[in-house]
């Protein structure tokens, strides 16, 4: 989440659902809400009766648009430019909330002389190097700051190390000096971020937008007034985005298009405002919360990295800067507290609490460059938890082809998923790629057991963690994660029990002693306890805040600390709504310190005073601040404090400094650091896209990761020879009747009965030209693969108009696969994409790409494979094609 | 005070009459009416089929299909209301009033009519009015002879297909139940129960008009003047409907009869005249041969 963590702080929604009541208008964007979630989709449908007006943009009408006020239909793809527009009407008009964005942005810090722009640059930043296709961000800092501003701190690193940086904002800005911050608070010096953000946007006008996305520049103003209009002192508008944003080559930089908007409407911190992102499924936020990534521990503290840090002390200083403003000042405690909970007495002062435990990072582990991996046969052995890459990851073959190389796949799942039986029924066994004889791979399939068969908690879309109990006692082997693990971790204890070697002490000395139930299953509140953390002398933590560094302290997430409270599992707490007030803090427990809108300091004016009545939340009653939710600042802070020369970390803090967690206290309408691909969002096309970019010489992301490989063949893109062979821009999505990739619905006759069959939508228009008929079957290709779906022609896909030509999209739900285990099968969507990932979270760009469609089923055996081959001879497809990142322009 | 069938019925001191509304309006087409439905009534599926039907693979209500979300997309209207005579479909021609491409979704359900024909057909007692007035089929009662199915004005009952042995009831006429036995324990049905916007709302039928014509009312001042109620009104010709609901465009759009009847309505009528003309044939017979004796 580092669009909002490089813009607000923390990597989370920065509201909640309930809250959507009090919207006055409501932008759905990047997100399908009413079919993906459905129950919090509600509060919409409370807002829009009390009034609000719903916009849902997205390239499809969908059942969010049905029940919308209005839907405005866009290319895939194409979002920044029409954030860029909005931002550029904004600036234009004079709409911006000025008094907010003075008091509580860093639209008056001024920049380095030696900062360039897109605008200067045609399409880059200053700092690009070519050769290896990153940024160095010094140039981006602000003026009067030494050298990158950052002191070693946490930012946007020219790491080789897979660019892992930019994850790791989730709950904390980037680490930077503010305290020589040179500013002009008319906002008129030409250095000044306004400034260069109106300079930067001054291209994106409503003609621009309507050449990029195709939407009619009538329509777009419409949006434009309705935002405007329903914000300021006494209205608010809320933007929804879900993974329609976050899966792209330049995903990061679409949430911070939002970002600067509600910054410069003054939407932040507010009711009824904020940026509310929406997750993939249950307990996503948690599971970058205490992370699932390869590069972040608990509570978005940074993976150590070989080379770079060596010792504990060279760790620390890359974390944080000693000077920095807020509350990530206080990363040394939350990290000893982390390794005290992890290795206990075995974590000393001494031994650098037990740093040197954990293992250093060495290159790029994510999820692709993994499986690319497993074909090199650098993997042996993988885990599969809940997760069907042969299906729901981009590039379904590239996963398949890496598994079949494995010497073991550990499969633990509900169901048969085709991840577990791709090797005997797979598309590449009916191909004639693979033979079962000749793979090697060991698969052990364990039963999981499902949510109502073991307790724990799910952490939501709005940071709230929910106990769940468990209800009935799993079926036969079936078993829940966390005993799994705990089971694991003893066998393989056992085994290493009189192991000499110093590289076994971190599993030694790891403290695995939990107790155990009734049945004799490890208690799972015990864990809840240990990630809230306790004192020294076993006393519960009451939050981070008591966290310390001297070791005194252990917690294994210091953002979740708080969470057991008083001795109270508060995540288990259930009262109902109509019991409280409608901020409901007895519900759940949200973290940080269950706030539940963040840096809602910002719903009260500089002097503490709510900005008007209608939206009056948090406010300092002279000695405390007081309102309806926790409010997100220190608790007696008054408005006009002003830190002392020298102060560091949370004392640093203004009255008036509402984001707590960054190092200067303000909202970044422009990051200085944090991000690898740009300080500002510019709009980029889609790695493949039939469309030249419109606003730069540079086509795609220049930062974008690409792998240049047989495995990973690309298409041309833009007015590149050949890339009129995939004419038609397509996009992936979920239906509310499935669930990811089927492991959850496509077992389930009930859930299957009501959307059987893989299906492709398309208009009347493109059916026409195509020849394609409803209910009839299509053939859809790219590089990598052909697949067969269902037609569906309908009304609700409209072709749009861009740059002078008409662009038609496919839109392809991406539940199912090939196999023959579960209740319906078909063709997955994903096969259809190659590798081309955002280099601040190597998310994969699964939401906008190029294809063709032809009517008919698809060819069997090695035809199908001749067919692809014949595709990508005829666009002149080599490993080359489309892996240069940055546009060799023609010089005039 | 709506009228009660319970008590018409001969049941003494029925509950109040308990009821639907579903409000079309904030229905997002998510279908976890179908699926609680089936999961609390242990409905089986009604097949793997791919209809091509926008989302709708459900396809009608039928013994197996107990809720069904109908999906209906309906082009932008473009062209100027002349105010001529209208051809094709309701809801397909252009009004004016509309101008934007509309998707419309509605769960649709049993009626549970006021006067129920089904009922009125069923030789062997198996369909039943409850205390609550809702109509139920008893599977151990009925003996599948299938008279419900072209009784019902709306096409909802029929009887369940599938092997014996395999799929349970087969040959029995099944339909909603308004969840009979959620009601004994004071439960809402469950299609109600997990519907995330409260488009099915179940409650006392008295206090579900009144609710329904409030929300029509402040629809019309919203400037949507397409809202209404269907089978709210008691003098239609079912007597109204204990599951009844509000729309956006004519009954015909969603495939609901507009003006639905109790197809025994006639019976009695007919039976009289059948009577008349056997007793007319009688003394007819009479007359011939009882003269000529």
């Amino acid at each position: 989440m580092p669009g909002l963590g490089a813009s607000f702080g923390r990597g989370g929604a920065t509201t909640f659902l309930q809250d959507l009541q009090h919207s006055d208008c409501i932008v759905i964007q990047g997100s399908n809400m009413a079919e993906c979630h459905p129950v919090g989709f509600q509060w919409v449908m409370e807002a829009k009766k009390r009034g609000a007006k719903v916009i849902h943009i997205d390239p499809r009408f969908t059942r969010t648009s049905a029940v919308a006020d209005s839907h405005v239909p866009l290319r895939a793809g194409s979002d920044i430019a029409f954030l860029g527009g909005i931002i550029n009407y904004v600036l234009q008009h004079e709409k911006y909330f000025k008094e907010y964005v003075l008091a509580y942005t860093n639209a008056s810090f001024l920049l380095r002389e030696e900062f360039q722009d897109t605008e200067e640059l045609d399409g880059l930043f200053s700092g690009y190097d070519a050769s290896t296709a990153k940024y160095d961000s010094t140039s981006w800092s602000y003026a009067g700051l030494e050298g990158d501003g950052r002191e070693g701190g946490k930012g946007a690193g020219g790491d080789d190390l897979g660019h892992a940086e930019g994850e790791s904002h989730g709950s904390g800005g980037p680490a930077l000096n503010p305290n020589e911050v040179q500013k002009d608070w008319t906002l008129q010096h030409p250095r000044s971020v306004f400034q260069v953000l109106k300079r930067h946007y001054a291209r994106y006008t409503p003609e621009m937008v309507e050449q990029v996305c195709g939407v009619p520049a009538s329509q777009f103003l419409e949006v434009c007034e309705a935002v405007t209009a329903n914000s300021g002192r006494e209205r608010t508008t809320c933007w929804v985005y879900s993974v329609g944003w976050t899966q792209h080559s330049v995903g990061v930089q679409y949430i911070r298009g939002a970002a600067i908007i509600q910054l410069l409407l003054g939407n932040m911190g507010r009711p009824g405002g904020g940026i509310l992102a929406l997750r993939g499924h249950a307990s996503i936020q948690g599971s970058t919360d205490i992370p699932t990534l390869f590069n972040l521990l608990p509570g978005y503290l940074p993976m150590p990295q070989a080379a770079e840090h060596e010792t504990w002390e060279a760790y620390l200083d890359g974390i944080r800067s000693p000077q920095q403003k807020g509350f990530w000042g206080n990363a040394e405690s939350y990290v000893v507290s982390l390794l005290k909970a992890w290795w206990g007495e075995h974590a000393t002062k001494e031994n650098g609490w037990a740093f040197d435990y954990l293992p250093r990072i060495s290159g790029d582990h994510g999820t692709y460059q993994t499986a690319l991996d497993m074909v090199d046969d650098k993997v042996e052995g993988y885990f599969l938890l809940g997760q069907n890459p042969a299906v729901g990851s981009a590039h379904g073959k590239l996963q398949r082809l890496g598994m079949a190389h494995l010497k073991w796949l550990v499969v633990r799942d509900l169901n048969m998923i085709e991840s577990a039986t791709f090797w005997k029924d797979g598309p590449e066994i009916e191909s004639g790629e693979l033979r079962t004889e000749d793979i090697g791979t060991e698969v052990f399939f364990l039963p999981a057991a499902a949510h109502t068969e073991k307790s724990g908690t799910f952490t939501q879309t709005q940071r709230m963690l929910q106990w769940h109990h468990k209800a009935v006692d799993p079926p036969g082997d079936c078993q829940s994660e966390l005993a799994f693990f705990y089971l694991l971790g003893q066998k393989v204890r056992a085994r290493l029990a009189d192991s000499g070697e110093a590289r076994d002490l971190p599993l030694q000395h790891l403290t695995w002693d939990y107790p155990l139930d009734a049945d004799g299953e490890i208690d799972a509140e015990a864990v809840l306890q240990e990630i809230n953390g306790r004192h020294a002398d076993g006393r519960l933590l009451s939050g981070y805040l008591e966290m310390k560094p001297d070791g005194s302290t252990a917690g294994g997430c210091w953002i979740y600390s708080g969470v057991y409270a008083d001795g109270v599992n508060q995540s288990a707490r259930r009262k109902p709504g109509s019991e409280q007030d409608w901020v409901a803090k007895e519900w759940g427990w949200a973290w940080p310190y269950n706030r539940r809108i963040l840096y809602n300091r910002a719903s009260a004016d500089p002097d503490g005073k709510p900005w008007s009545a209608r939206k009056a939340y948090m406010q300092w009653d002279g000695e405390h601040w007081v309102g309806p939710d926790n409010v997100d600042f220190p608790k007696d802070r008054a408005p006009s404090y002003r830190a002392p020369e020298g102060a560091t970390g949370p004392d640093a803090l203004n009255g008036d400094d509402p984001f707590v967690m960054m190092a200067d206290g303000k909202g970044w309408l422009f990051s200085p650091s944090g991000l690898v691909d740009g300080p500002l969002p510019a709009h980029y096309e889609p790695a493949e896209s039939p469309v030249v970019n419109p606003l730069y010489g540079q086509q795609a992301n220049p930062t974008r990761e690409v792998f240049k490989r047989k495995e990973n063949p690309m298409q041309p893109s833009g007015d590149e020879p050949g890339a009129d062979v995939f004419p038609y821009v397509f996009t992936t999505y979920r239906l509310t009747e499935h669930h990811t990739a089927g492991g959850m619905s496509r077992w389930l006759p009930y859930l299957s009965e009501l959307q059987p069959e893989f299906f492709c939508e398309v208009s009347p228009a493109h059916a026409r030209e195509r020849g394609l008929e409803n209910h009839g079957w299509a053939t859809i290709i790219t590089a990598r693969a052909a697949i067969e779906a269902r037609v569906l022609v309908t009304e609700r896909v409209v072709p749009l108009r861009v740059g002078g030509k008409v662009v038609h999209q496919v839109g392809l739900p991406y539940h199912w696969g090939v196999g023959t285990d579960a209740v319906v099968t078909g063709d997955s969507a994903n096969d259809l994409f190659g590798l081309a990932l955002d280099a601040n979270v190597h998310i994969q760009e699964t939401k906008a790409a190029a294809c063709d469609i032809q009517p008919g089923r698809r060819p069997r055996g090695e035809a199908l494979l001749r067919m692809v081959e014949e595709y990508r001879s005829r666009a002149g497809i080599t490993v080359e094609t489309g892996q240069q990142r940055m546009t060799q322009r023609n010089e005039p | 005070m709506t009228s009660n069938p319970a008590r018409d019925a001969g049941w003494v001191d029925p509950p109040p009459r308990k009821g639907f509304f579903t409000d079309t309006s904030v229905c997002i087409g998510c279908k976890a009416c179908e699926v609680a439905c089936k999961e609390w009534n242990a409905v089986p599926d009604d097949g793997m089929n791919f209809l091509g039907s926008s989302y709708d693979n459900t396809g009608q209500l039928g013994a197996s299909t107990w809720r069904h979300v109908k999906f209906i997309e309906q082009p932008a209207s473009t062209a100027v209301d002349l105010g001529l005579p209208r051809v094709g479909l309701p809801g397909q021609q252009d009004t004016g009033e509309r101008t934007d491409f509309r998707w419309l979704m509605e769960s649709d359900v049993c009626k549970h009519c006021t006067h129920a024909a089904c009922l009125d057909v069923c030789p062997t007692g198996s369909l039943f009015r409850t205390e609550f007035g809702t109509v139920v089929v008893q599977e151990d009662i009925c003996n599948g002879c299938g008279y419900c199915v072209p009784a019902c004005p709306f096409g909802v009952i029929d009887r369940r297909i599938g092997e014996k042995g395999v799929t349970k009831n087969v040959g029995i006429a099944q339909k909603c139940t308004l969840c009979y036995d959620r009601l004994h324990d004071g439960l809402t049905p469950a299609c109600a129960q997990a519907c995330p916007t409260e488009s099915i709302q179940f409650g006392d039928l008295d206090e579900l008009r009144a609710r329904a014509q409030e929300r029509v009312d402040t629809m019309h001042d919203q400037g949507i003047p397409q809202a209404r109620l269907y089978g709210a009104d008691e003098s239609d010709g079912v007597g109204g409907l204990g599951a009844f609901f509000l729309l956006l465009d004519e009954p015909e759009v969603y495939g609901l009869p507009p003006d639905p009847v109790v197809t025994t309505k006639d019976l009695p009528e007919m039976w009289k005249k059948a009577g008349l003309a056997a007793l007319a044939l009688l003394a007819g017979a009479v007359a011939v041969f009882g003269s000529g004796s």
